[in-house]
């Protein structure tokens, strides 16, 4: 029992994960572009979430409205700034964006304030519910596995059976072709971040309600979002889903079981302080064995 | 080129100290100034300056000149910052300090320099103990003692099993480690989760709901008090097992908890509504002076820090050479606390009451802390006896 309910719990870290990390290994593997700020994406989407539920008093009104928004301000962004990093090094896309986290930081601290929001929910996802005969889950995790399953599939059909989908896959096996093709590859790149920048805004303002909405929150989950997308392979989606649940499922499992392991060899004080320390790093541990074994990810794009 | 340079030579001598040192009191105050727990930070730096304000910004005559530097609630950086000060900025006093191992980081660097340091916050067993200074003082508690009260008033409510979660650095050690010291019950789990990083306590909550746990207890401080409150309510537990705290629902933190904090104890050695009458004008004129914003016991520690320094400063009579004459009159405590009057243990650390809080809505409708029981009286931490000091 205690493990269903802690492979959920893994199950939709994991998720959140995906979401974050589909959109940073499609402008990574597509436009081969080093986007730092993917992180302030996804704060954003979670002030905007907090900003337009507290406006409208709805909380899908609201999600739906940070959703646009964040969409929005990916392409106002693209197009604005990153548009014109395309051609240069990977350092200066790293000290731009970097330069752009700053930015974001600072302007949410003018907007909002240093303190942060909280993103209440509405009733209906504060209970929880029984999925098992004795097996009580929040409604509130449980709807973020859906919804990002959803997405998830959703984003494998557009990705995989339309011709946006056909000219993103090419786009990431090999760039300079589909544009000598003929296809507007700017338009194609300004769609992608906005796609990108919008799964960002989705998985900041479905954490909002767990955690809180806070200046800063997106730079944590956006070193383990460049873990997943090494781990999964640079531009494919299948492997950023699948690298996101192990990461998600080794983070969450081994918090919940190694103390409990460690105390079996070790001291309960030492085990209780060793574990949390030790459940962090096995997720580098992964990482650190998957570029040893398979240097491209699990499962990278197809060769350029 | 030119203009350039008289730019920045007019810039250096606005810059420049108005004036030499001996004329003013110097006070260096570290605390988190940036990130998510900044406003912890702002909210000691308000208090601190309110308490200049109500002593005219003068002490012992001589005006004071503070500087503040932001820790970022990093070991490393509070260390740097402490040096800096101390050696570049040759403060008399430094104080500040919310969190447990930036003080332990930066604590050898003011007791070699033997700068006065008044710790507003953070109270390490270490520091208490076998690391307890001539040249150190504590303004707030050791961290064992507030969850100690909070264990005695488990006893009391007849609490026979709890599951203790608190994060893995020095304080949250010592706040489980006090609970247990004084919790006659069973301790049936204990789990810490990475700190300052982990903010989603899912596996968490799920081993403790499964324990079979009669009680939970927690110490969350800051931003994370937050989120824990907000997942254990989500989870459905809050129905289940009930909780405890200590130091993780505060006026910082009670705006963003809501509902949540509502019918969840904690201990607290100082809280708003203290009836003395220095704590009312305390109360009352932060609320003037910084208008949206209540004071927080990180605030009232804070004021008392500066009360502390400036009793020594008038003993003195500004001659902040007398080092010997200032810590004589220090632990004397020769100040109203906000908290009512403490004594000052061996070790530095002030022997005093711990109070039950409970969350109420006020008059304005907005919840706050409110002082429901006087759980310990006179309370000495238990790490005096290893401080070698006299």
């Amino acid at each position: 029992m205690v493990l269903v309910e802690q492979s959920l719990n893994g199950l939709q870290f994991g998720l959140l994960l995906f979401l974050l990390a589909a959109g940073l290994t499609l402008v990574f593997g597509i436009m081969d572009f080093v986007n730092l700020a993917h992180g302030s994406l996804y704060m954003m989407g979670a002030y905007f979430a907090a900003t337009f539920t507290a406006w409208t008093g709805s909380f899908i009104l609201g999600v739906l409205l940070a959703l646009g928004a964040t969409l929005l301000l990916g392409i106002v962004l693209e197009f604005v700034a990153l548009r014109h990093l395309y051609g240069r090094d990977h350092l200066d896309q790293v000290l731009a964006t970097f330069g752009l986290i700053l930015f974001f930081n600072d302007a949410v601290r003018l907007i909002w304030g240093p303190a942060g929001l909280a993103l209440p929910l509405p009733a209906w996802l504060t209970v929880p519910v029984q999925i098992l005969p004795g097996v009580f889950y929040p409604a509130y995790r449980l709807s973020i596995i859906v919804v990002a399953l959803v997405v998830a599939a959703l984003l494998y059909l557009v990705v995989m059976r339309t011709r946006i989908g056909m000219l993103i896959r090419a786009g990431a096996s090999n760039r300079e072709m589909i544009g000598a093709l003929g296809i507007n590859i700017k338009l194609l790149f300004t769609l992608v971040f906005g796609l990108g920048a919008a799964l960002a805004g989705l998985a900041g303002l479905m954490q909002a309600p767990i955690l809180t909405v806070q200046i800063g929150m997106g730079e944590n989950i956006l070193i383990l979002a460049f873990v997943i997308i090494v781990i999964g392979g640079i531009g494919s989606i299948r492997g950023a889903f699948l690298a996101a649940i192990f990461v998600g499922m080794i983070d969450t499992l081994g918090r919940a079981f190694l103390p409990d392991l460690l105390r079996m060899v070790l001291s309960s004080a030492a085990a209780s302080t060793a574990a949390p320390a030790l459940s962090s790093m096995l997720i580098y541990l992964l990482m650190a064995i998957v570029l040893v074994v398979r240097p491209e990810g699990l499962f990278p794009a197809a060769k350029r | 080129m030119k203009k350039a340079f008289w730019l920045a030579g007019a810039m250096a001598m606005a810059l420049a100290q108005p004036a030499s040192a001996g004329d003013t009191i110097k006070i260096g105050f570290v605390s988190t100034f940036s990130g998510p727990t900044a406003v912890i930070g702002n909210d000691m730096r308000n208090a601190f300056e309110l308490a200049l304000d109500h002593l005219g910004r003068k002490m012992g005559g001589k005006p004071v000149e503070v500087i503040y530097e932001d820790d970022g609630q990093k070991p490393d950086v509070g260390k740097q910052k402490t040096e800096k000060l101390i050696q570049s900025d040759k403060v008399d006093f430094i104080a500040g300090y919310i969190w447990s191992n930036v003080l332990l980081a930066s604590l050898k660097t003011a007791v070699d320099a033997k700068t006065f340091l008044i710790s507003a916050n953070a109270g390490p067993s270490q520091l208490a103990g076998e690391l307890c200074s001539p040249y150190v003082f504590s303004t707030s508690w050791q961290n064992d003692q507030t969850p100690q009260a909070m264990g005695v008033y488990m006893n009391q409510k007849g609490v026979k099993s709890v599951f203790l979660i608190g994060p893995n650095y020095a304080a949250g050690k010592d706040m489980l480690a006090g609970l247990k010291s004084t919790f006659k019950g069973e301790v049936v789990g204990e789990e810490y989760t990475v700190w300052p990083s982990q903010l989603d306590f899912s596996a968490e909550l799920t081993k403790a709901k499964n324990s079979k746990a009669e009680s939970i207890f927690v110490f969350y401080p800051g931003a994370a008090g937050v989120q824990f409150l907000n997942q254990y309510a989500q989870a459905g537990i809050k129905s289940q097992i009930p909780l405890y705290t200590a130091f993780t629902i505060d006026e910082l933190s009670l705006p963003l908890q809501k509902d949540n904090a509502i019918g969840i104890p904690g201990a607290q050695e100082w809280v708003n509504d203290l009836p003395n009458p220095e704590n009312k004008r305390f109360v009352e004129d932060y609320r003037k002076k910084y208008p949206g914003l209540r004071p927080t016991y990180y605030g009232a520690q804070s004021y008392d820090a500066a009360q502390l320094i400036n009793s020594a400063v008038v003993a003195v009579k500004g001659d902040t050479s007398k080092k010997d004459e200032m810590k004589a009159e220090m632990e004397k405590a020769n100040f109203k606390s906000l908290r009512g009057p403490f004594k000052y243990g061996k070790n530095h650390i002030p022997i005093q009451n711990f109070y039950l809080q409970d969350v109420v809505k006020d008059a304005d409708g907005q919840l706050s802390l409110k002082t429901v029981a006087t759980i310990v009286k006179d309370d000495q931490d238990r790490f005096a006896d290893k401080c070698p000091m006299k």
